[in-house]
């Protein structure tokens, strides 16, 4: 039942994906200062802004879990966090090659955002081994879902937090952009906003009827009275 | 007496009792903070801090005394049936989260009274700063403190109780500890305490305090359901 509709959100996807791709190697201005790799910034930060807003709606999600004991919000939960540090690792590793660019080292502590962004995503991977550890599957549900809340509650204290422990504001790209980026890069930079969020959207489709597949599968066996082979790992949840 | 208070009253005092009676987690949470001074002095080879290298060292070994004493909050409970008595009472849950917070607020304040004036003697040249640094240690304390019991309990029903405290606890405290140690940098400075954003570093603990204690009391009651 979550296949439906698959098909044509994974073909806008692609499509927009193109799209937006060639208007940033095609239509938007080479940047004045940085050149071409100032590109860079159209994945970089479209998938930072994908990755925590995932994080958040993880949240979202797992207060709907505790509030319904409904188990299909903490799948959805799970899925929302599990893609979003996925992206989290394209992230930190776009965002190394692009301060390696312009500003000569693969790390630099004075850039707030990618320093709060460090953090959130190593308290977001602790979420496995965290759910890993707990057996059963009703408090494991729980449990993670008490986690997805308590770190949505972090990310913007954590922000402030390392916004304000910078004693001397770096000049920002982002800032500086934003603030005088011409009209081409700003449609490029939407487009591009907009497509990570739609393959976002899709990879978390994806799992989501991978799970439920794989959980009918089960049942259907289960009902057969056949051992299931292999089986699912354990902190997946299952999709009914 | 409400019924919640009386409760809360017995909890803490139930616990305060039986950490007196065994001492599993103060002596142990003490001697660590003093051994890993020493290791500071050899590790940065220095005789004598200040700054934010005071307030660097003071910070981490106060927190990675505390996660011993977080580790162990609830193992009693778990191990002698506290969980299943908690259950069983007729009282709301979230009493239970507070009378943690506060025992294990004890718990730190009796570690930095010990650990606290042991690095003034060995590494502060000028102790001025530390009447002021009371009230950073007061705040964090209580941050610390409502953290340390929400993980603490997620753990603790885990197979992995001692590896998820220290894992899950510390990127969480991170914005504790930037707020701690830079309200505690200028008050530890060489020449005398200065208060150079003191009071913007208590706000973000007294924040911090805020959401993850109202977090902690509304989550809590889905960790003891069963």
């Amino acid at each position: 039942m979550y296949g439906k509709g698959l098909k044509p959100l994974s073909i806008a996807t692609v499509a927009m994906l193109a799209v937006s791709l060639s208007l940033v190697f095609f239509y938007a201005p080479l940047d004045a200062d940085q050149g071409f790799i100032q590109k860079i910034f159209y994945v970089h930060v479209p998938l930072a802004i994908v990755a925590l807003v995932g994080f958040i709606i993880g949240g979202i999600f797992a207060i709907a879990h505790l509030r319904t004991n409904n188990r299909k919000w903490d799948a959805y939960s799970y899925v929302s966090i599990h893609i979003s540090v996925i992206f989290g690792v394209a992230v930190l590793i776009t965002g190394a090659i692009w301060a390696k660019a312009s500003w000569g080292h693969w790390w630099v502590w004075d850039e707030p955002t990618l320093v709060s962004f460090l953090i959130v995503f190593l308290l977001y991977a602790t979420y496995y081994p965290f759910r890993y550890a707990i057996e059963d599957r009703d408090r494991q549900a729980r449990y993670a879902s008490v986690f997805a809340v308590t770190a949505g509650a972090f990310v913007p204290l954590n922000f402030m937090a390392v916004r304000m422990a910078q004693s001397l504001v770096h000049p920002r790209t982002f800032a500086t952009a934003e603030g005088g980026m011409p009209g081409e890069m700003m449609l490029a930079f939407l487009c591009m906003l907009v497509a990570i969020g739609l393959l976002c959207t899709t990879l978390v489709k994806f799992e989501l009827t991978a799970k439920s597949a794989s959980g009918q599968v089960k049942r259907l066996r289960r009902a057969l009275d056949a051992p299931v082979a292999g089986g699912s790992s354990r902190i997946a949840p299952e999709v009914s | 007496m409400t019924p919640s208070r009386a409760a809360f009253a017995a909890i803490l005092a139930k616990d305060l009792r039986s950490e007196l009676r065994t001492l599993q987690s103060l002596p142990a949470m003490a001697l660590f903070s003093v051994t890993t001074f020493v290791i500071f002095r050899f590790g940065l080879d220095r005789t004598s801090l200040s700054g934010s290298l005071a307030a660097g060292v003071l910070w981490a070994t106060l927190l990675f005394a505390a996660v011993l004493g977080i580790n162990r909050l609830f193992v009693a409970e778990r191990e002698e049936g506290g969980f299943d008595a908690i259950r069983l009472a007729p009282i709301d849950r979230s009493v239970l989260f507070g009378a943690k917070v506060a025992a294990l607020l004890v718990y730190l304040l009796a570690l930095e009274l010990v650990a606290v004036p042991i690095f003034a003697i060995f590494f502060l040249d000028d102790a001025a700063g530390l009447g002021p640094l009371v009230a950073v240690l007061l705040l964090a304390d209580l941050g610390l403190a409502a953290t340390g019991t929400l993980i603490s309990s997620m753990a603790v029903n885990s197979r992995a109780r001692d590896l998820l405290v220290p894992l899950v606890l510390l990127p969480l405290i991170v914005p504790l500890m930037i707020a701690a140690t830079g309200a505690t940098e200028p008050l530890l400075a060489l020449g005398g305490p200065s208060y150079h954003r003191f009071g913007t570093w208590l706000m973000v603990l007294g924040l911090y305090d805020l959401i993850f204690g109202l977090v902690g009391y509304a989550v809590f009651d889905f960790l003891l359901e069963d």
